[in-house]
């Protein structure tokens, strides 16, 4: 009897669609996946090349395990001395740690090492930098605004983790060029007062060296740091999901809904396949360019240090500011040596790091602007914000650039110390000049906007009229292009209004002052009483 | 100048490496075996040399100094506000510096520049020559020591803890303070560069053979030789500037190229 029914089952799924209708339906019915395939699948979204930034990093990040997965089967994380013996002829015989003699031996005498040591190092840099590019997207058209708060604080704590994933894997080969680099490290925490010293030695096992520091970066670099970020992407992009994704304004593009293409099979094809472009490009730098050539910088020793010893470009703008910190800084005071060369530059980039980290709440704030927000700003429209952007860029930018000061000066043919002190004007002063012009131009941009809005496009065409006048003919704007132009959010200064108490705090001070910092200069959009009345004008 | 006994053609220079080193070896060979024991057992704080062979030499020198150089180093090559006496610099500074196009300076700047040679090998020995002759200083290397057949892999280290910090650990060259700079060293010439370090020209330390063996000398050379003749393993080096070139790269052709193609992909079809 039971052998009739399992027949009759077995038929009844044959008649549904052959193999893959059978193997969908033996999976569906184990693990109930119609469901998610038929949610995510249907799931819409919109197309724009700057949304694939942070695809690109996600990929980069693939394309590190993958590389990094094949390194670990030859690296050797230990630092205890050997004479190298492989086939690099100007180090045979020098004396260096395992881990660089490993290192070596991936390059030159393990089949495809070099390669993927040099597809593990871009990918890293790329990984990075497409961080960052998609950062600065989020930022400048509001992306971070309610209800993705949360989201850009994780995705700001992915790109720290990011840099602490390319410190430790940099320091990992045990070369001259990361082991200066540690020693900066070291110099940095412990002049931090009282604990810095107990810090490094905590660090280092001892003194540095030492013989521990390879060990300990590579338990970070492969285990925790790594299982960290793969949980922080997960929560990343569930939060894209539940969040749905933003879309710039367009017409018929509301808060309420998403216009673009769905998953299957529009939007998986093309992310799939971008996986594919950007692994092709990182294998053909990988092929054709070198990096980080450590048979050149040879083991680590703590006397000799390289001209244009630098760190990857994602830790420029720390090595910046130590460049930039004016001499004698350092004094004794309660019989300790307090080192303000060293605590200044790591106040000043931890109070960057926070201020960025926590930004969207301070915007929230200032505003009062409790509403969900799905579409995006375009950057003039939100003048203040883009230029605070500005300066914040202005600012990295001249802390990153001062990173190759030396290298600077040598293929501009400047002075080292006039780039020194151009770099500490434009750190300072910088930021505020790009503050001022950015805002200006957003605004400028905004009036040129109001007055394509009410006036159309300057046609070029000069019509003379019956009584002998002189008219230009305006092309009016379509109605299409004039949704983006109108539909922006225009906020106001806040008014202070006191407490249920009767009272004006001073948060409440504050914050009408920022407000009014943010707010009082400002375009409105074109209104409808206004377009009908340029209309009527025009007639 | 056409009476020194070399069958060497004075063009030759652009032609091979080996023809000067050799007329200059013949030169120094004979001065080493005429000129006295002193110089046998010399190789770097070298001799007097001064002989009837070479007198000639001497004076077509010093006619060519009183031409090309006395303005700034003065008739009696004592120096003047403009520039440094050379009293007891040697003929290996000379041969450096005018060798290398360096002197007569064209410019004055935070140092001079490497340029096309302004004489010929012949007027270079005669220079030398001359200068030597005004008191001991650093004689021109031993050809034996610019075989570029050393040991490799000590040139590297020595030139990792003596030469790195300012000509880069791929002798790419680094700066200085005041707009000054070490050069790079790719394509320096065996002989140049073993005469840089034992007369330290312009910013760079004296070498002597106390603190760098003349064999550990040739060892860096084989070195940089080294780094000459064999291409970076993982292909094009980027200037072998370290990680700016890398970071500049990544940014503008990695990642632009990457960007491009995101707008390739979301384009509409027209």
């Amino acid at each position: 009897m039971s052998t009739t029914t399992t027949t009759t089952d077995l038929v009844e799924t044959k008649k549904s669609g052959g193999l893959t209708g059978a193997a969908a339906n033996y999976i569906d019915e184990r693990t109930s996946i119609s469901t998610a395939v038929k949610e995510l699948g249907r799931k819409i979204f919109p197309d724009h090349w700057s949304f694939l930034l942070g695809e690109v990093a996600l990929y980069s990040f693939v394309i590190i395990l993958l590389s990094g997965s094949f390194l670990t089967f030859f690296f050797s994380a230990s630092m205890t001395p050997v004479e190298y013996d492989g086939s690099y002829m100007p180090l045979k015989g020098v004396e260096m740690s395992a881990a660089m003699a490993s290192s070596l031996d991936i390059s030159f005498d393990i089949r495809g090492g070099l390669l993927m040591r040099q597809v593990h190092h871009w990918a890293a840099l790329l990984f990075v930098a497409a961080i960052g590019l998609h950062m600065l997207r989020i930022y400048f058209t509001g992306a971070f605004r309610k209800p993705r708060e949360l989201n850009w604080v994780i995705g700001f704590v992915l790109f720290i983790l990011a840099m602490a994933e390319g410190f430790t894997g940099y320091s990992l080969p045990d070369d001259l060029l990361s082991g200066n680099g540690l020693r900066i490290i070291d110099g940095m925490v412990k002049g931090i007062p009282l604990v810095g010293t107990w810090i490094s030695f905590l660090l280092f096992g001892g003194e540095f060296p030492g013989e521990a520091i390879v060990g300990r970066l590579y338990s970070l670099h492969i285990l925790l740091l790594p299982a960290i970020i793969v949980a922080l992407i997960a929560m990343h992009l569930l939060f894209v999901v539940v969040h749905k994704h933003t879309q710039y304004p367009g017409a018929g593009r509301t808060n309420q809904n998403v216009v673009g293409y769905p998953v299957l099979p529009v939007y998986a094809a093309k992310a799939g396949g971008f996986f594919f472009i950007v692994f092709g490009i990182v294998m053909l730098m990988a092929s054709l360019f070198t990096i980080n050539p450590i048979w050149n910088y040879g083991p680590y020793d703590p006397s000799p240090v390289s001209a244009g010893t630098q760190p990857d470009w994602y830790i420029g703008f720390a090595d910046g500011a130590l460049r930039l910190i004016p001499p004698g800084l350092e004094m004794v005071w309660l019989d300790r040596t307090w080192s303000f060369n060293i605590l200044i530059p790591l106040v000043s980039l931890g109070l960057f790091i926070l201020v960025v980290l926590i930004y969207p709440f301070i915007e929230g704030w200032v505003t009062g602007d409790k509403r969900e927000h799905h579409i995006l700003d375009r950057p003039r429209n939100a003048p203040t914000r883009t230029a605070i952007g500005a300066a914040g860029v202005t600012f990295y930018a001249a802390l990153w650039a001062t990173a190759s000061s030396d290298i600077i000066a040598t293929h501009f043919k400047v002075t080292m110390e006039g780039v020194i002190h151009t770099m500490q004007f434009l750190v300072i002063v910088g930021p505020f000049i790009a503050f001022f012009v950015t805002k200006r131009i957003c605004l400028a941009l905004q009036k040129k906007d109001r007055e394509i809005v009410l006036h159309g496009y300057e046609s070029g065409r000069i019509v003379r009229l019956p009584g002998g006048e002189y008219i230009e003919v305006h092309q009016p704007v379509d109605e299409y292009e004039r949704w983006k132009l109108v539909s922006y959010n225009d906020y106001k200064p806040l008014m202070i209004r006191p407490n249920a108490k009767g009272k004006i705090t001073v948060g409440q001070k504050a914050r009408a002052g920022l407000s009014r910092w943010f707010f009082e200069d400002r375009i409105e959009p074109v209104s409808t009483t206004e377009l009908v009345r340029t209309h009527d004008h025009h007639h | 100048m056409t009476t020194i006994s070399t069958p060497k053609q004075s063009d030759g220079r652009k032609a091979g490496r080996r023809s000067p080193l050799a007329s200059v070896a013949l030169i120094a060979i004979g001065l080493l075996f005429t000129g006295g024991a002193y110089a046998a057992f010399s190789t770097s704080t070298a001799s007097a040399e001064t002989n009837a062979a070479s007198q000639q030499t001497v004076g077509e020198g010093q006619k060519l100094f009183a031409a090309n150089c006395a303005t700034c180093h003065g008739l009696e090559a004592a120096g003047t506000n403009a520039g440094p006496s050379l009293i007891g610099v040697g003929a290996a500074s000379v041969d450096f510096q005018v060798g290398t196009g360096r002197m007569p300076m064209q410019l004055n700047g935070p140092q001079a520049e490497k340029k096309a040679v302004q004489f010929t090998d012949e007027q270079i020995v005669s220079l030398a020559a001359y200068v030597a002759s005004l008191a001991p200083g650093p004689a021109l290397p031993d050809p034996s020591l610019l075989d570029a057949e050393g040991d490799a892999a000590k040139g590297a280290e020595l030139f990792r803890i003596n030469c790195a910090m300012c000509h880069n650990v791929a002798g790419a060259g680094g700066a200085l303070t005041q707009g000054k700079y070490a050069p790079a060293l790719a394509g320096v010439t065996e002989k140049h560069i073993y005469e840089a370090m034992v007369t330290g020209p312009q910013n760079m330390p004296v070498f002597n053979d106390m603190n760098i063996s003349p064999e550990s000398k040739r060892d860096i050379i084989t070195y940089l030789k080294y780094l000459d003749n064999n291409p970076s393993p993982g292909g094009f080096a980027l200037g072998a500037l370290g990680p700016v070139s890398e970071g500049l790269f990544l940014w503008i052709f990695g990642l632009g190229s990457i960007v491009a193609l995101t707008v390739w992909i979301t384009a509409k079809s027209n």
